[in-house]
C-alpha cells in the first residue's frame, strides 16, 4: 500500500497556551510570532503560516528547521493530536482531522519526548499497544518478543520502563509505533539526547523500516541526520517551508556553497562592495549582528583577500568563520540566522 | 467506538489496578476506617454517642468512601499523564475517537470505586462491632445506586484531572474535595441540617449528598434520608453534568 502525505496551506494559530499533552519541548511554544494587542492582551502565537507540502510515498522525508520553526505543530496536525486553523491534511488520500480514526490506523508515531507507560513492562506495552489496534494475541506476542530482540531489548523485556536509559526509552518507543505496522512512521525529533552509537542504531531502524517501501517523515535541527538519512527535505522557519529538495539539490542552491561569515568593527557600503569583487564570491549579506556573510566557491583561500580589502576599508577584523558546504548554510542563506542559534 | 480497542484499554487498566492493588485499598480505606473506629466505635462505646449512630454512620462511609477511591482512581492518573508521563498519549492514538478513551477511565473508576464499596460494607460492619442494623431488603435500588454513585465518583475526578495542574492536588483536597466531604451528609442525615435553612439549601449543590442519602435510604430506611426521587434524580442529574464537564475538560486537555 503506497500511502504519502499532502499538506496544503496549512495554518495554525495557537490562542492559548497549547494543552500539555499536544504540547512538545521547542515546539509551539519557543515563540514563532507573537502578535501581542494590547487592548485585548491576546494570546496568539501563529505556528505555522500557509505550509503545503507533498511527501510522496516509500520516501524518508524530513523537516529541517530550529526549535519553534513550526516542526512539531506540523507533526502533531499529521497524527491527528492537533487541529489546524485552516488548510488541510491528508495521509493516503484521507483527511486528518475529519477521518482521525482510519487515519490512525495508518501512522505510527514517535514523540519527541517519551511517554512510555510508566505502569507496564516493556512487553506489555508493546502488547497492550497491539491490542488497541485489534491484533490478534498470539500475533501480538509473537511480534513483540521479535521487535524487542531487533531492537536490543529482548533481556529487559520482561522489566517495568522505570529504569530503562535514554537510548532504551527511545528504542522502545520506536519498537511501540511499529508494533501496527503502520504504513508511515513520524518521528519527532528521533535523535535528541541519544549517544551517537544509539544514534546509528536509530538511524538504521528507520532505513530498515523504509526499505520495505513504507514512508517515514521525521524532524530534526540536525542537518547531518537530515543529510544522512532524507531522501527530500523541506527547510522550514517561522511556520513557513524556506525551501524543499533533495539534501543535494538544496546544498547546490547555495551560492557557492561556502559562507565566509565576518566580523569587523565598523562596516560600510564601500567594503561590502570591495569584498563582493573578490574572485570566488558569489554573494555578499549583510548580517543583523552588523557582519556580513560572503556566499563563495571557496573557503580558506579567500582569507588574504579579505584581510586586504577589510585592511584597505581602514576597518579591523574581529571575527572570521568558514561554514563548509551544508544545509546549514542553505538555513543561513535563507534566514541569516544559524541553525543552531 | 472501536469495542477491541476500547476492551484493551480496560484490561491495561486492570492489570495495572491489580499490580498496586494494596497500596490503592489503603489509600483509599485507612482514613474512612479510623473515622468508622472513632465515632462509630470508640464514641458510642463509650456512651458519647447513641448506639444507633453505628447505623447512621456506616452507609456517610460507603459513599464516601467510593465517591473517594473513584474519584482519585480517575483524577490522579489524568494529572500525572497530561502533565508529566504523558502515558496517555499512546491511547489517544489508538484507532478511537479519543472521547472513549475518558469514557473508559470513568468507566475503569467506576470499577475501582464498586470494589471499594464492596470491601467498605463488611469491615466497617466487622469495626462497628454489634448493634448495627442495616438492612438488605432492597437490593436491586442498592445495585443501581452503587453504579450511579461510582459513575459519579469517576467522572468528578474526570472533571477534576482534567481541569487541574499537580500544583493543585493540594487544593483540590482541602478546597474541594474537603467541603464536598463535610458537606456532603456523610456523617449526619440531612434532616440534621433543619436548624440551619440556607445551609440546607445549599448543601443540595453537593453531589455527596444524594450518594450518602441514598445509600441511607436503602440500607438504614428507619433513619430520615431523602427521597428516592429526589436522590435518583439528583445523581442522574450530577453525572450527566460531570460526565459533559469532564469530556469537555479532556478534549480541550488532549487536542491542540
Amino acid at each position: 500500500m503506497d500511502v504519502g502525505i499532502r499538506i496544503e496551506h496549512l495554518r495554525k494559530v495557537y490562542t492559548s497556551p497549547p494543552p500539555a499533552a499536544a504540547q512538545v519541548r521547542g515546539g509551539p511554544m519557543t515563540g514563532v510570532k507573537f502578535f501581542k494587542r494590547p487592548e485585548k492582551k491576546k494570546f496568539e502565537v501563529v505556528a505555522l503560516d500557509d505550509v503545503s507540502l507533498d511527501v510522496r510515498p516509500g520516501e524518508v522525508f524530513g523537516l529541517l528547521g530550529p526549535n519553534g520553526a513550526g516542526k512539531s505543530t506540523t507533526v502533531g496536525i499529521l497524527t491527528t493530536r492537533i487541529r489546524p486553523t485552516s488548510g488541510g491534511a491528508w495521509i493516503g488520500g484521507l483527511d486528518v482531522w475529519r477521518e482521525r480514526v482510519s487515519v490512525k490506523r495508518l501512522i505510527g508515531v514517535v514523540p519527541q519526548k517519551p511517554n512510555l507507560d510508566f505502569a507496564l513492562t516493556a512487553r506489555e506495552m508493546l502488547t497492550y499497544h497491539a491490542a488497541y489496534f485489534g491484533m490478534p494475541p498470539a500475533q501480538r506476542h509473537s511480534r513483540a518478543t521479535e521487535l524487542l530482540d531487533r531492537f536490543q531489548l529482548g533481556d529487559r523485556a520482561d522489566s517495568l520502563v522505570t529504569g530503562f536509559s535514554g537510548g532504551m526509552m527511545q528504542r522502545l518507543s520506536i519498537a511501540r509505533a511499529l508494533m501496527h505496522n503502520p504504513q508511515i512512521l513520524f518521528l519527532d525529533e528521533p535523535s535528541t539526547g541519544l549517544d551517537p552509537q544509539t544514534r546509528l542504531l536509530l538511524w538504521e531502524l528507520i532505513r530498515d523500516f523504509n526499505r520495505r517501501g513504507q514512508t517515514v517523515m521525521l524532524t530534526t535541527h540536525n542537518m547531518d541526520e537530515a543529510d544522512a538519512l532524507c531522501h527530500r527535505l523541506a527547510i522550514v522557519d517561522h511556520g513557513r517551508v524556506i525551501a524543499t529538495g533533495t539534501p543535494d539539490q538544496l546544498k547546490r542552491s547555495v551560492p557557492g556553497g561556502f559562507v565566509v561569515r565576518l566580523q569587523v568593527d565598523t562596516m560600510s557600503d564601500g567594503l561590502s562592495a570591495s569584498l563582493a569583487q573578490i574572485q570566488g564570491v558569489t554573494e555578499v549579506q549583510r548580517t543583523p549582528e552588523g557582519g556580513v556573510d560572503l556566499y563563495a566557491d571557496r573557503g580558506g583561500t579567500l582569507i588574504p583577500h579579505i584581510v586586504t580589502a577589510v585592511a584597505a576599508s581602514g576597518a579591523t577584523i574581529r571575527d572570521v568563520h568558514i561554514f563548509e558546504p551544508s544545509l546549514e548554510n542553505l538555513f543561513l542563506h535563507h534566514t541569516g540566522r544559524s541553525l543552531r542559534q | 467506538m472501536n469495542l477491541q480497542a476500547f476492551l484493551a484499554m480496560l484490561s491495561r487498566d486492570g492489570r495495572v489496578a491489580r499490580r498496586n492493588f494494596l497500596p490503592l485499598l489503603l489509600q483509599n480505606l485507612v482514613q474512612p476506617m479510623l473515622f468508622v473506629f472513632v465515632f462509630g466505635r470508640v464514641m458510642t462505646t463509650s456512651g458519647m454517642m447513641p448506639e444507633s449512630y453505628k447505623s447512621l454512620l456506616l452507609p456517610g462511609i460507603i459513599a464516601i468512601s467510593m465517591l473517594l477511591s473513584g474519584l482519585q482512581a480517575v483524577a490522579f492518573p489524568m494529572i500525572a499523564d497530561f502533565q508529566f508521563t504523558r502515558e496517555i498519549e499512546d491511547r489517544l492514538l489508538a484507532p478511537m475517537e479519543i472521547e472513549w478513551v475518558a469514557i473508559e477511565k470513568v468507566v475503569a473508576g467506576s470499577i475501582q470505586a464498586l470494589i471499594a464499596g464492596g470491601v467498605v460494607i463488611p469491615t466497617a460492619w466487622l469495626i462497628l462491632g454489634t448493634g448495627v442494623q442495616i438492612s438488605f431488603a432492597q437490593p436491586l435500588e442498592l445495585v443501581v445506586l452503587a453504579v450511579l454513585v461510582a459513575v459519579l465518583a469517576a467522572a468528578i475526578g474526570l472533571t477534576l484531572g482534567c481541569s487541574l495542574g499537580q500544583a493543585q492536588i493540594g487544593i483540590m483536597f482541602s478546597l474541594i474535595v474537603g467541603p464536598m466531604i463535610f458537606f456532603g451528609c456523610t456523617y449526619y442525615p440531612w434532616s440534621a441540617l433543619a436548624s440551619f435553612p440556607i445551609l440546607q439549601k445549599l448543601v443540595l449543590l453537593n453531589p455527596f449528598v444524594y450518594a450518602s442519602e441514598g445509600f441511607r435510604s436503602a440500607l438504614v430506611p428507619q433513619f430520615p434520608h431523602l427521597s428516592g426521587y429526589a436522590v435518583f434524580g439528583g445523581l442522574l442529574l450530577f453525572n450527566g453534568v460531570f460526565l459533559w464537564l469532564g469530556l469537555r475538560q479532556f478534549r480541550k486537555k488532549a487536542i491542540g
